[in-house]
C-alpha cells in the first residue's frame, strides 16, 4: 500500500510538474520564466550547501567552484558528444516546448546532470579529505582555494572557451544544447529538499548534527566523523554538479567569471540569510536573492547605469543591516511548518542543541 | 641565472605589497578571529585616496631615490591616516555590535562591507581606470645596473618603503604598551579583559592599525607598479594576501610577512617560467596562490609560523 501511494505522488509531481513546464515557459513573460528559473538553480545549491555548512557545520566558501565543475563537464559532454551520443538534438540546441520536444531532450538532459554531478562529487571527495585535517576558517580557506583553482583551469583550457566562455564548438556550429527546461530544474529542487529533510530527519542525520555541535563529543560517541564529513562534502557537490549542469543548459553558455569566489559567497549569504541548518529558510533566501536584483535590474533599469549602482550600494547596505539587526538569519534554526497535514514526524529532533 | 635573480627581485617586490596587506588580515584574525574580508577594498580606497592627494600635491618625478621617497612620504601618510579612519569607522558599524554573534554572520557582514566599499567606489570614483603620476625617473634614469640585472628604482622606492612600513609596526607590537595589549588580547581575550586591558580599544586599534597598513599598499601599489586604479582591484589582491597570512600562519606577524614574501616569489617564479612543450606555466600563476596554500595547509595544519592548538576537551 505505502509503495502504490509512492508511487501515485510521484507520478502526480511528474506530471504536475510537466505540465508546468510546458504552461509557464509559453505564458509567463520572458524576465519572470527566467527568475523562475535562476531561482530554481539557486535553491538547489543553497539547499546542498547548507548540508555542508549549515547541518554539518563544516566551513565551505567555494560552492560555485563545484557548479563551475557541474556546469563545464555536463555542456563539455553534450557538445563534443553531440554527433554520437544525442544525434536527435537539434543542432541549434532549442527544443520544442512540447512533451515530443520534452522527451526528446530527457536522455541528455539526464546524462548530463548525471555525469556534472558524479564528476563534482569525486572533486569534493578530493576537497572533502583536508577536512580530515583541518578545522573551521582554514578549511573555509582551502574550499575559497579550491574554487579558485577550478575557474584559473578552465579559463586557459581552450576547449572549453578559455576565458572567452564556452557556448558550443564554434567550428562544428554545434551550441549548447537548451535542454534544461522548468520540468528538470524544479524536479531537481523537489529532490535535493527531500534529500536534505531525509537527511535531517533521520539517525543518520543525527550524525551530522553531531559533528556540528561537537565534534570531539559526536567522535567519543561512536560516531565516525570522518567519513561524515567527507560524505557532507561528496553530497553537497553532487547536488551543486547537478545545478551546474542544469545552469549550463538553461542559459547555453558558461563563463568562468560567473562562478567565481563572488558567486560562492552569494550562497554563503543565502544560506546564513535563510537560517544556517534551515531547509525552507535557504528556499526562501534563495528565491528571494535571486529575484530582488533581477526584477529590479528589469523594472528599474530604464533608470539608467547610475541607478544600477545605488541599487548595489542599497543591496550591500542591506546585508549589513539585516545581519546586525538578525544575526541568526531570517528564521534562524526554525522550518516554516507547512500545517499539521504535512507534519507526519511530530517528534522530529528539529531543536538539537539550540 | 640574470633571469632567475630578476625574478627573485619582481617576487620581492609584489611579495612586500602582499605582506603588507597580509599583516592587516593577520592582525585582526589575532585579536578578533575574524577573517574580515573588506580588508582588500580598504586597499582599493587606499590606492584611490593617494591618487587624489598625489593629484591636489602634485607629485613630479625626482631624479633621486631619497627624493622619490620623500616626495611620496606627504600622500603616504595622508592616506594612511583616511584608511585609519576608515577601518575605525568599519569596525564600529559593522564589526562591533556582532562581537557575540556567530562567526558566520560576522563574515557575511565583513563580505558585506567589502560588497559596500566596492559599489560606492564604482559610485564616487566612476569605473574608468586612473593612473598614479609618476614619481621615480622613467627609462634608463630609472634603473640600476648590478651585473645583469637590473632594478628599477621604482622597485627600490617600495620595496624600501615597506620595510620601514614593517619595521614601524614590529617595534609597535613588540615595544610598547598598546602593543603588548594586542598580544594579549591576540592570545586570551577573556584573560586580557580581567587582567584590565581595555578590549575594545585594542580591537579598534588594530583596526585601525591594519588599515593604514593596507591604505599604504594601495599607494605603493598604485604609485610604483603603475597599476590601475579601480574599484575592483582589491578583491583578487585582498584575496591573495588574505592566502599569504594563512600561509605564513594567520594571527602570526612574521607569518603574514613570510608569506606575503612567498607568495610573491613563487607567483614571480611561475609567471617568469619558460612553456614546456605546449604547457605555459605562466597562464597558471593565478592559481600558484592557492596551490601553495592547499600544500602547505596539509603539511602545517596552522601555517608556516602558526601556533597549532590541539583541542582540549
Amino acid at each position: 500500500m505505502v509503495f502504490l501511494k509512492r508511487a501515485a505522488l510521484t507520478a502526480a509531481v511528474l506530471a504536475t510538474l510537466l505540465f508546468l513546464s510546458i504552461l509557464l515557459s509559453s505564458r509567463l513573460q520572458d524576465v519572470v520564466f527566467r527568475v523562475v528559473m535562476l531561482s530554481g538553480i539557486a535553491i538547489i545549491m543553497a539547499v546542498s550547501l547548507n548540508m555542508i555548512n549549515g547541518f554539518t557545520g563544516q566551513f565551505s566558501i567555494g560552492h560555485a567552484g563545484f557548479q563551475a565543475v557541474g556546469a563545464y563537464v555536463s555542456a563539455a559532454l553534450t557538445v563534443y558528444g553531440h554527433r554520437t551520443l544525442f544525434p536527435y538534438l537539434p543542432e541549434g540546441g532549442i527544443l520544442p516546448n512540447s512533451v515530443q520536444g520534452f522527451l526528446a531532450g530527457a536522455p541528455a538532459m539526464i546524462a548530463a546532470m548525471l555525469v556534472g554531478g558524479v564528476v563534482s562529487a569525486a572533486i569534493g571527495y578530493i576537497v572533502g579529505l583536508p577536512s580530515l585535517r583541518l578545522r573551521g576558517d582554514y578549511l573555509a580557506i582551502v574550499t575559497l582555494g579550491f574554487g579558485e583553482i577550478i575557474r584559473v583551469v578552465v579559463e586557459n583550457t581552450d576547449a572549453v572557451g578559455g576565458p572567452r566562455g564556452f557556448t558550443g564548438n564554434i567550428e562544428e556550429g554545434i551550441s549548447i544544447p537548451g535542454i534544461a527546461s522548468f520540468f528538470w530544474v524544479y524536479l531537481m529542487v523537489v529532490v535535493v529538499i527531500l534529500v536534505a529533510r531525509n537527511l535531517r530527519f533521520s539517525i543518520e542525520g543525527l550524525k551530522y548534527l553531531s559533528v556540528r555541535e561537537d565534534e570531539i563529543a559526536a567522535q567519543a560517541m561512536g560516531v565516525d566523523t570522518t567519513r561524515v564529513k567527507v560524505n557532507a562534502f561528496v553530497l553537497g557537490a553532487f547536488f551543486a554538479g547537478v545545478a551546474g549542469a542544469l545552469f549550463a543548459h538553461y542559459e547555453q553558455s558558461v563563463l568562468s567569471s560567473s562562478f567565481g569566489f563572488v558567486r560562492s559567497f552569494d550562497f554563503v549569504t543565502m544560506i546564513v540569510l535563510g537560517g544556517l541548518g534551515s531547509i525552507t529558510g535557504s528556499v526562501v533566501a534563495a528565491v528571494l536573492l535571486t529575484a530582488l536584483p533581477e526584477l529590479l535590474r528589469s523594472s528599474l533599469g530604464q533608470l539608467g547605469a547610475e541607478f544600477n549602482q545605488y541599487r548595489l550600494v542599497a543591496y550591500a547596505l542591506l546585508l549589513i543591516i539585516l545581519m546586525l539587526v538578525r544575526p541568526q538569519g531570517i528564521f534562524g534554526r526554525g522550518e516554516i511548518d507547512f500545517g499539521k497535514l504535512w507534519r507526519r514526524r511530530q517528534t522530529a529532533p528539529a531543536t538539537v542543541g539550540e | 641565472m640574470d633571469q632567475f635573480l630578476q625574478q627573485i627581485i619582481n617576487g620581492v617586490q609584489l611579495g612586500s605589497i602582499y605582506a603588507l596587506i597580509a599583516l592587516g588580515y593577520t592582525m585582526v584574525y589575532g585579536v578578533l578571529r575574524l577573517i574580515n574580508f573588506a580588508h582588500g577594498d580598504v586597499f582599493m580606497i587606499g590606492a584611490f585616496v593617494g591618487f587624489y592627494a598625489a593629484k591636489a600635491l602634485k607629485l613630479t618625478e625626482q631624479p633621486t631615490l631619497g627624493g622619490a621617497l620623500l616626495t611620496l612620504l606627504p600622500v603616504l601618510l595622508l592616506t594612511m591616516a583616511v584608511c585609519a579612519l576608515l577601518g575605525l569607522v568599519i569596525e564600529r558599524f559593522a564589526y562591533r555590535p556582532l562581537r557575540r554573534a556567530p562567526r558566520l554572520t560576522a563574515l557575511i557582514t565583513a563580505i558585506g562591507v567589502s560588497l559596500f566599499l566596492v559599489n560606492a567606489a564604482q559610485l564616487i570614483f566612476g569605473a574608468d581606470p586612473k593612473f598614479f603620476p609618476s614619481v621615480t625617473p622613467q627609462g634608463e634614469a630609472g634603473t640600476l645596473r648590478l651585473g645583469g640585472v637590473t632594478i628599477a628604482k621604482d622597485q627600490m622606492v617600495l620595496v624600501i618603503s615597506a620595510a620601514l612600513l614593517m619595521a614601524v609596526l614590529t617595534y609597535i607590537v613588540n615595544h610598547t604598551r598598546m602593543g603588548k595589549a594586542m598580544r594579549a588580547v591576540s592570545h586570551d581575550a577573556d584573560a586580557a579583559a580581567l587582567m584590565g586591558v581595555n578590549i575594545d580599544r585594542v580591537i579598534a586599534f588594530t583596526f585601525g592599525l591594519g588599515a593604514a597598513l593596507a591604505g599604504a599598499g594601495g599607494v605603493l601599489f598604485a604609485s610604483l607598479t603603475y597599476a590601475k586604479i579601480l574599484p575592483l582591484m582589491g578583491v583578487q589582491m585582498g584575496l591573495k594576501a588574505f592566502v599569504a597570512a594563512v600561509v605564513g600562519g594567520i594571527g602570526s606577524i612574521p607569518g603574514a610577512m613570510l608569506g606575503g614574501l612567498l607568495m610573491g616569489l613563487s607567483e614571480s617564479f611561475v609567471k617568469g617560467a619558460p612553456a614546456i612543450g605546449g604547457f605555459e606555466p605562466s597562464r597558471f600563476a593565478d592559481a600558484v596562490a592557492f596551490i601553495l596554500l592547499i600544500v602547505v595547509l596539509l603539511i602545517r595544519p596552522a601555517g608556516l609560523l602558526g601556533r597549532f592548538a590541539p583541542e582540549k576537551v
